[in-house]
C-alpha cells in the first residue's frame, strides 16, 4: 500500500493511503475529541467535534471523515480548532437535557467528559432543552430511550442498521425537529428491536441506557424471608475487570463470586452449569433431528437447525424469518434453563420454597431481560429468572457496596449447579456454542474425541463474519450407524447482519448446513450489549482470548462429562429430552410482524 | 421599465430555434475542444459556488465509473430565486443540449433534472419537451436519456450530495467530502451536476463561441447572469445582467428610491447596507453572491419602512427549518441563532450577547458539515455587524 506523507501539529507523518487525519493523528499519540466516531461503525461526520484546521484552508476538516493527503499540513490545537470545538460541544450541551448528577451515564457519559475537558461554563448559551418536548420511552424491559439526552450522533442508528441490519432506529424529522426515532415512534418493545442494546453499546450520552434493576436486587437481597441465588454467564466472569477499572482480556471469575457473596446472595450458581446442560439437550436435539432426516425420511424434521441460546436472535428470526422458526432448536436458553431448574430440582436440593426464592441472573446482555419477561418462561410455575442485572450493574452494585474488587482473594461456586466445564465457558465467544456442541455430539456418535488437536476446533473460532466448518463422521457406534460417513455441515455467524446473510441462504435452499450458530452480537455474548463501554474490535479480541484461556485452564473440557449435569440426569432430569426436559428446558417461538 | 446605464442582455431567453444544427454540430467535436471552450469562456457554476463548469465536467470526464451521470439542478430553493424556474419555462431545450453535450464529454448515457417539488407544476410540459429531445437525441444517434426527478420540498436536498441521497431514496442529507461529485456521485458513480442557468449558459457558448462570453462581465466573473429582483421594487422580475455592476447602479435601476439594503444571494447571501452600495460589485470576484447555497441570483432589496431584525428572524426561521438536522453547528447553531436574537430583542440577554453569536455564526461557517450550515453566518453577521440597533432596539 501507498503511503501518504503529511505533517500534523509541525511533525512530519507517514501513513497508509486511506487513513484519515484522525488515524495519522493517533498514530503519532495525538488525542482528537469524537462523539459520532466509532470505531465498530462507518463514518458520519455528523457531530464536527473533531475538527482540525489545514494550514492555508479556510474552513476546518472533521478529521475523522477527511483522509489524508500528501502534504497536508494540519494543525489539530489551534486557537481557531479549540474555538470551533468548544463552541460545537457548548451547542450540543444546549440541547441535552445536562442533569448529570441524575443521570445514569453519570461519570461515563462522552459528552459530560468533553463538557469538563473544555469547561463549558454556565454563562452558556440557551437552555433548549425546556422549550421542547420529549419523548422517554421506558416501556420496554431492555432499554429506556430518552429523547432528552440524545445528541444526534446517530451511532445508535449505525450499530442497528450496519451491526444488526435491523433499522429498528433511524433519523426522523429535520432541523430542530431532526430526532433519533423508532418506526413510527412507537414504544421500543412494539417494533422490530431485539433488544441487543448494541445502541446502548456505543450512546455516547444517556440517551440510550439499559432498564437497570439494581434496586429490585437490593430490596431482594434485604429480604430475610427471601433465598437470593444469582447465576453468572461465561461472558460476565471476562469483561466484568473492565467496569471495576481493569484491562480488558482479565478473568475474574473468582473475584466475581467473592464479590457475589459479599453483595448478600445467598446461593452463587453459574449459567456455566446450565450451558453444559444446554449442550446435551440441543446436542441431543440435533442428533434426533439428524435421525428423523436420514433414516425415518420424515419431511417434518427441519434442518438446517439453529442455536437458540441467544435471545436478540430468538426475537430476530421470531421478526424476519418466522416461517423458520421450525429450524430453530427448542432448547432454551442457559439462562432460562438455570431459571427453571432452580425453583424446581435447586430449591427442592437445599430445602427453599420457590416461592421464597429470588433468581438473579448477570449477564452480558440486555435482550435477557426481555427473555426473563417473556410469558413462556414460568415453568417452573414461578417466574424462572426473577431479575436480570448486565455486567455493567453488577459493576454498579459492587462499587455501591463498597467492595475493593481488585484486593478479593477468589472464590468456588457453590455447588451444586455451579460446576462447569470448558465447553460452557466458550459459549461466549462466536463458534463456542458449535464448538461446545461438536465436542460432546461427536464423542456421542463415535465415542472418540473430536478429531482437532486439543479438542480445539479452531475453524469455527474468530472474528469472521461467517465461519463454516465440517467433520466428517467415521465409524460410528452401532446405535448410530446411519451417520457413518455423514459431513457434518456447521456455519457460525455473529452480528445479525451475518446473520441474515446466512439465514437468506437458508431460505433460498442454498446452504446445505446441518446446525448453524447463531449470536446477536458481534463476537459472540463478550461482546453484547450488557457489557462494559467501551467495546471495540481490539476490546472483544482480548475478552476472546481470555474465554479460550479459560477454556484450555478447565479440567473438563466436554459439557457431558460435568458430573453435575450427569448427577441431575441421574436424579431428576432422567434423560435428555425426556418428559422432565420438554417441561422445563425447552420452550416455543411466537411468530411477529416485521414492522 | 429601468432605462439607466445597466447593460441589458437578451442570451438565455432568446429563443433559438437551432437546437438540433448546435447539438449536431457540438458532439461531433472533441471532449478536449468542448472542455477548453467551456475553460476559455470562465463559466462558473450559476447555483452560487462559482465553480469552473469546464474543470467540473473534465474532472467527471476523468474519473473512472461503470455508469456516469448528468444531473441538472432545478431544486431552486433559495428564498427570492425564481430564475431557473424561468429557464425551464422559456427555454428548456438549451438546458437538455446543455446535458447532452456534457453526457457526450463524460461518457453518460442518463441523465435526470432533480425538479424542485414545488415546481410540479412545470412538470408535463417538461416531460413534452424531453420527449421531442429523445427525438432529437434518436435522430441524430445519440444515446442519451434525460428523467425528471421531483423533489419532496425539503430545502437542503439542492445541495448536490443531498440531492444524490434524495434521488437514490434515503434521507436528503449532504455527504462528507471528498469524495466529490465528479468522483462520486450519484450512485456513488461519477456525476456532473449543475444548475440550470449553467447548462442553458453552455448553450449560448457552444453557440456563440467561447469569446463572446468571455467579452461579457468583468475578471474572473465572465459571462452575464440571471438575477431574480424582488422586495421593496416596482419591477420585480426577472433579468439577465452583465456580470461586474456595482449595487449602487442596481439599486438606482431596480429599486424604489429608498433601499437601505440588498440581500444577494438570498438568506444564505449576504446582506448589503447603503453605504457600502458604492464599493460592492456583483460578481464571484468580489465574494458577493460567490457564497449562496443552491442557487446564485436572488436580490431582495429593502427599503427604509423594513426592520432587519424581521428579515434576519424570517432568514433564521428559515434555516431553523430547514437544516437537515445531522451536524450540530447547523441543527442547534441556527436554533440558537434565533433564539439569540430574539432574547436580546426582548431584554433577556444583554447587547453583548450579539457578540456571542457572531463568534457562533463564524464557528459555524468553518465548522459545519455544507453549504446551508456554512452560509447562515453570511445573513447573520452581515445584518447584525450592520444594523446592530436594529437588533437591539
Amino acid at each position: 500500500m501507498s503511503k501518504i506523507n503529511l505533517v500534523i501539529d509541525h511533525i512530519q507523518v507517514s501513513v497508509e493511503s486511506g487513513s484519515t487525519i484522525l488515524e495519522a493523528a493517533k498514530k503519532m499519540n495525538i488525542k482528537i475529541p469524537t462523539l459520532c466516531h466509532h470505531e465498530d461503525l462507518c463514518v458520519a461526520g455528523n457531530c464536527r467535534v473533531c475538527m482540525v484546521e489545514q494550514v492555508g484552508s479556510d474552513r476546518l476538516l472533521p478529521s475523522c471523515a477527511t483522509p489524508a493527503a500528501e502534504g497536508m499540513e494540519i494543525l489539530t490545537n489551534s486557537l481557531k480548532v479549540r474555538n470551533a470545538r468548544k463552541s460545537v460541544i457548548e451547542l450540543l450541551v444546549s440541547e441535552h437535557r445536562a442533569e448529570c448528577t441524575r443521570c445514569y451515564k453519570n461519570g461515563t457519559c462522552e459528552l459530560q467528559h468533553l463538557s469538563s475537558e473544555y469547561l463549558i461554563g454556565e454563562d452558556s448559551l440557551i437552555d433548549l432543552v425546556p422549550l421542547k418536548e420529549f419523548t422517554i420511552d421506558y416501556f420496554s424491559p431492555s432499554i429506556i430511550k430518552d429523547d432528552s439526552k440524545c445528541i444526534r450522533c446517530q451511532r445508535c442508528v449505525r450499530s442497528c442498521d450496519q451491526l444488526q441490519n435491523i433499522g429498528a432506529l433511524s433519523v426522523a424529522y429535520k432541523g430542530q425537529k431532526m430526532k433519533i426515532a423508532s418506526f413510527f415512534e412507537k414504544p421500543m418493545y412494539e417494533v422490530v428491536c431485539t433488544n441487543c442494546g448494541q445502541c446502548v453499546n456505543r450512546c455516547p450520552t444517556g440517551a440510550l441506557i439499559e432498564r437497570n434493576y439494581i434496586d429490585e436486587v437490593w430490596s431482594a437481597i434485604n429480604d430475610p424471608q427471601k433465598h437470593l441465588v444469582v447465576q453468572t454467564a461465561p461472558a460476565v466472569r471476562i469483561a466484568l475487570g473492565e467496569a471495576l477499572g481493569m484491562e480488558p482480556g482479565k478473568i475474574v471469575t473468582g473475584k466475581m463470586v467473592a464479590a457475589l457473596r459479599r453483595l448478600g446472595f445467598d446461593s452463587v450458581l453459574d449459567t456455566d452449569f446450565s450451558a453444559d446442560l444446554t449442550i446435551i439437550e440441543e446436542g441431543n436435539e440435533l442428533l434426533q433431528r439428524l435421525k428423523g432426516a436420514l433414516v425415518d425420511k420424515d419431511p417434518n424434521v427441519k434442518l438446517p437447525m439453529t442455536t437458540s441460546c441467544s435471545p436478540g436472535w430468538i426475537k430476530y428470526i421470531e421478526h424476519m424469518y418466522p416461517q423458520l422458526l421450525g429450524n430453530v432448536s427448542t432448547a432454551k436458553s442457559p439462562q432460562q434453563m438455570f431459571g427453571a431448574l432452580a425453583k424446581t430440582y435447586y430449591a427442592n436440593k437445599i430445602n427453599v420454597e420457590p416461592e421464597n426464592m429470588v433468581s438473579v441472573s448477570v449477564m452480558p446482555c440486555t435482550a435477557k431481560k426481555y427473555e426473563a419477561n417473556r410469558p413462556e418462561m414460568h415453568s417452573s410455575g414461578y417466574k424462572d429468572v426473577d431479575l436480570v442485572l448486565t455486567t455493567r450493574e453488577l459493576a454498579r452494585m459492587i462499587q455501591q457496596a463498597g467492595i475493593d474488587f481488585l484486593a478479593l482473594e477468589n472464590e468456588e461456586y457453590d455447588s451444586i449447579m455451579g460446576m462447569s466445564t470448558g465447553a460452557a465457558v466458550i459459549f461466549g465467544a462466536t463458534g463456542g456454542v458449535m464448538e461446545a456442541a461438536l465436542r460432546t455430539a461427536y464423542e456421542v456418535v463415535t465415542g472418540r474425541d473430536v478429531p482437532f488437536d486439543g479438542l480445539n476446533i479452531l475453524p469455527v473460532r474468530g472474528m469472521e463474519e461467517v465461519k463454516e466448518a465440517s467433520i466428517k463422521i467415521e465409524n460410528p457406534l452401532p446405535a448410530w450407524a446411519f451417520l457413518d460417513g455423514v459431513e457434518l455441515k456447521t456455519c457460525v455467524a455473529h452480528g445479525l447482519a451475518n446473520a441474515k446473510k446466512v439465514m437468506d441462504r437458508v431460505v433460498k435452499g442454498e446452504a446445505n448446513y446441518h446446525f448453524i450458530e447463531i449470536m446477536a452480537c458481534p463476537g459472540g455474548c463478550l461482546g453484547g450489549g450488557g457489557q462494559p463501554i467501551p467495546t471495540n474490535k481490539e476490546i472483544r479480541e482480548k475478552r476472546t482470548r481470555a474465554i479460550y484461556e479459560e477454556d484450555a485452564g478447565k479440567p473438563i473440557r466436554k459439557s457431558h462429562e460435568n458430573p453435575e449435569v450427569i448427577k441431575i440426569y441421574d436424579e431428576f432430569l432422567v434423560k435428555p429430552l425426556g418428559h422432565k426436559s420438554h417441561e422445563l428446558l425447552h420452550t416455543s417461538y411466537t411468530e411477529r410482524n416485521r414492522y | 421599465m429601468p432605462k439607466k446605464n445597466l447593460k441589458r442582455l437578451d442570451l438565455i431567453f432568446k429563443n433559438e430555434l437551432d437546437g438540433e444544427q448546435i447539438l449536431e454540430k457540438t458532439i461531433k467535436r472533441s471532449k478536449q475542444d468542448i472542455i477548453n471552450d467551456l475553460i476559455i469562456s470562465g463559466l462558473k457554476g450559476r447555483g452560487g459556488a462559482g465553480y469552473p463548469t469546464g474543470l467540473k465536467w473534465k474532472l467527471a470526464g476523468e474519473s473512472e465509473g461503470d455508469m456516469k451521470y448528468v444531473i441538472c439542478n432545478a431544486d431552486e430553493g433559495e428564498p427570492g430565486t425564481f430564475k431557473d424556474r424561468e429557464i425551464l419555462t422559456q427555454v428548456p431545450m438549451k438546458v437538455l443540449i446543455g446535458m447532452a453535450v456534457c453526457a457526450k464529454v463524460i461518457g453518460a448515457h442518463q441523465g435526470f433534472i432533480y425538479l424542485r417539488g414545488e415546481y410540479k407544476f412545470l412538470l408535463d410540459n417538461l416531460n413534452e419537451v424531453i420527449d421531442d429531445f429523445h427525438v432529437l437525441l434518436n435522430k441524430i444517434g445519440f444515446d442519451f436519456r434525460v428523467k425528471v426527478f421531483l423533489g419532496s420540498g425539503a430545502y437542503i436536498c439542492g445541495e448536490e450530495s443531498a440531492l444524490f441521497e434524495s434521488m437514490e431514496g434515503h434521507r436528503g442529507e449532504p455527504r462528507n467530502k471528498p469524495p466529490y461529485p465528479t468522483q462520486s456521485g450519484y450512485r456513488k458513480m461519477p456525476t456532473v451536476i449543475n444548475n440550470v442557468e449553467t447548462l442553458a449558459h453552455t448553450y449560448s457558448i457552444f453557440k456563440y463561441g467561447p469569446d463572446k462570453f468571455k467579452d461579457l462581465g468583468v475578471q474572473d466573473s465572465r459571462g452575464s447572469k440571471v438575477f431574480s429582483v424582488s422586495g421593496d421594487t416596482p419591477t420585480p422580475g426577472i433579468y439577465e445582467l452583465e456580470f461586474g455592476m456595482s449595487l449602487q447602479k442596481f439599486v438606482e435601476d431596480f429599486g424604489d428610491g429608498d433601499a437601505k439594503a440588498v440581500q444577494v444571494g438570498g438568506a444564505s447571501g449576504f446582506c448589503v447596507p447603503r453605504k457600502k452600495f458604492g464599493r460592492t460589485v456583483i460578481g464571484y470576484q468580489g465574494k458577493l453572491t460567490g457564497e449562496s447555497l443552491p442557487t446564485g441570483g436572488s436580490m431582495m432589496i429593502f427599503n427604509s419602512s423594513r426592520s432587519m431584525y424581521n428579515v434576519l428572524h424570517n432568514y433564521l426561521e428559515f434555516f431553523v427549518e430547514e437544516s437537515c438536522g445531522q451536524c450540530t453547528p447547523c441543527r442547534v447553531g441556527t436554533q440558537q441563532l434565533l433564539l439569540g436574537i430574539e432574547a436580546v430583542k426582548r431584554g433577556e440577554r444583554p447587547s453583548e450577547y450579539l457578540d456571542k453569536l457572531l463568534k457562533l455564526a463564524e464557528n459555524m461557517r468553518v465548522t459545519a458539515k455544507c453549504g446551508l450550515g456554512q452560509s447562515v453566518a453570511n445573513s447573520f453577521s452581515s445584518i447584525v455587524e450592520n444594523f446592530k440597533e436594529e437588533m437591539i432596539y
